[in-house]
């Protein structure tokens, strides 16, 4: 190999060993967003670099903190179910069943099988449809493009699922305080059962796709690992957790709704990698598919929202014939229900860990404090633990491994 | 959860190990809850954890709310959560306000609980309550800058211009 240093105009000195690991050694400061498409959303982070490898890791937040909770304070109990929605924007079915949960709770209001049911199956569609946005985006940081194709492809026969019975795709105000708001339309059950039965089949078309994907597995295993007791410090939950190989799901430890009465397996890792995460989060659309099936096979008949007039609206045909009904209608619709005072902390398993909500109710019609311990921002404390000591590339892997959704984040 | 004995029996060995330090149960709404002095409330989040036999490792939520008009004004609320007997128990600190622009005061629980450090930045940020020996206590979804504590319930909705990019010298 002949010496090119003159060539290219460079003196030897500046090839000196010494200096050149001076250089490698420099510390960089970069700004990683807020606004970029490997972010996930709108998040900031402030990266020390130190060529490639990243030394330090300071995630900046709030760019999407639209006040939410405090806005919540203002709506009676009834009308804070489309703000809290909007918080995490891809499973907002999660914060409905939190809220809606946690007044339930307050005002000690049982729904009906069929709502509860009902409310099992739009969970379940949700969550499906959160790891597939997930999966989707994700995969496209890695590199593999077609996959986000392929998963909005499934994502849209959710959200034509969500359109039909609730008339929006997005953001669907469907369960109410007392079970949902109308009874699915005839034809969805059919419609429904076909996904839950061609879901399994496409998630092992998306594994096909990836699993032995070399590029896939080179930067995906053995990237990004954090300890099981370190995630339990951080209070990480959800299939990160899981990916490490701790069998936490609220579905199971404190069921809800009708888990108890479903047959399914928590997914669980073994070394916590972003392998894990992949196949965790991918092992639970299966079954989530299969507790869909589930529920529709045991659906029961009945009313679908609770039959107690002091919260619930009475049924628009009653409204032309009872005077009871219309002053029930009238009360709920100008003032709302007042709640006794009193608070209430109710958690559920939302795609990404523990969604609790908690409500203050002080004898008003209007909530007191609505607050949302939103996993999104739990776990973002992780993402310093599993990034620093890795290259850059891999940090961005790793962000959207631990998938977090800055509208929750922020709220 | 521990029903309405069991929580008093907590509350009696707390009581051996930190005199005065539990004010008061409520089992309000089948949610076991420990009203705990503000200043003692590290020691009895500490004994809850390490105690064996209790063990209530995960801190699932730390959150704060206004009681405005009653006193003491505050609370912090923990939402703790044994893992192995799935038992959750709410730890709630009173805290009362000191008034003419001084802010309350609680210990920090990173170091028990390192979970704690966004949620406790974030009562910080909205409540204004302090957590001493907490390591970094900024702000953290409000602007660096912002002035007022937004969450408490004399803090007034609206009113909150907008800065775009043509509008900053309004609102300067």
């Amino acid at each position: 190999m002949t010496d090119r240093t003159a060539e290219v105009g460079l003196s030897a000195d500046l090839l000196n060993e010494d200096l050149v690991d001076d250089r490698d050694r420099e510390i960089m400061t970069v700004n990683v967003g807020p606004h970029h498409p490997a972010t996930h959303g709108v998040l900031r982070l402030v990266v020390d670099l130190e060529g490639e490898m990243v030394r330090e890791l300071r995630p900046v937040i709030g760019y999407v903190h639209t006040g939410i909770e405090k806005s919540c304070e203002t709506q009676s109990y009834w009308k804070v179910i489309p703000f809290v929605e909007r918080m995490d924007y891809v499973s907002y079915f999660f914060q409905m069943e939190a809220y809606c949960g946690a007044v339930e709770r307050l005002v000690d209001l049982e729904i009906p099988p069929r709502a509860k049911y009902l409310r099992t199956i739009f969970l379940e569609l949700n969550r499906i449809h959160s790891h597939l946005v997930w999966l989707g985006t994700t995969a496209l940081d890695l590199g593999a493009i077609s996959m986000l194709w392929y998963c909005f492809r499934e994502r849209d026969k959710i959200l034509d699922l969500f359109e039909m019975a609730t008339g929006q795709r997005m953001h669907t105000r469907y369960f109410q305080v007392g079970g949902v708001i109308e009874d699915i339309p005839v034809g969805w059950e059919k419609k429904c059962m076909a996904f839950a039965e061609e879901m399994p089949i496409r998630v092992g078309q998306y594994e096909d796709l990836l699993d032995r994907n070399e590029v896939f597995l080179q930067r995906t295993k053995g990237v990004g690992i954090v300890s099981r007791e370190r995630l339990l410090e951080l209070g990480v939950t959800g299939p990160l957790l899981r990916a490490a190989g701790e069998p936490w799901d609220l579905r199971k430890a404190t069921p809800y709704l009708a888990y108890p009465e479903m047959d399914f397996k928590i997914p669980v890792g073994t070394v916590g990698d972003n392998y894990d995460r992949y196949r965790v989060r991918v092992a639970e659309m299966v079954e989530s598919s299969r507790i869909v099936k589930q529920a529709l096979e045991a659906l029961p008949d009945g009313p679908f929202i609770a039959d107690d007039r002091k919260y619930v609206l009475p049924p628009r045909s009653e409204l032309s014939t009872s005077m009871e009904s219309l002053i029930h209608h009238f009360k709920l619709v100008t003032e709302g229900f007042r709640v006794e005072p009193g608070e209430v902390y109710y958690a559920i398993e939302n795609p990404r860990g523990e969604l609790g909500c908690f409500v203050l109710a002080d004898g008003s019609a209007k909530p007191s404090r609505v607050h949302f311990r939103d996993p999104s921002f739990v776990n973002l404390q992780a993402f310093r633990d599993m990034a620093v000591g890795t290259y850059v590339a891999d940090m961005i892997a790793s962000l959207g491994m631990l998938d977090p959704i800055l509208g929750g984040v922020d709220r | 959860m521990p029903d309405a004995p069991g929580l008093e029996l907590i509350r009696g060995e707390i009581e051996r190990d930190c005199p005065g330090a539990v004010l008061a149960t409520s089992f309000d709404r089948n949610q076991p809850t420990l009203v705990v002095a503000p200043e003692q409330a590290l020691d009895v989040l500490r004994w809850l954890k390490e105690q064996p036999g209790q063990r209530y490792g995960f801190l699932s939520s730390l959150h704060a709310a206004d009681y405005l008009p009653n006193e003491p004004r505050f609370a912090v609320h923990y939402e703790l959560i044994n893992r192995d007997r799935v038992e959750r128990v709410r730890v709630k600190a009173m805290l009362a306000d000191p008034g003419d622009e001084e802010l309350p005061e609680i210990d920090s629980c990173v170091e028990l609980f390192p979970t704690a450090n966004a949620q406790e930045r974030e009562v910080f940020d909205f409540f204004g309550i302090v957590f001493r020996g907490h390591p970094n206590l900024t702000r953290i979804l409000m602007p660096d800058d912002y002035v007022g504590w937004p969450q408490r319930r004399d803090f007034p909705v609206g009113g909150e211009p907008v800065t775009f990019t043509h509008t900053e010298a309004r609102y300067d």
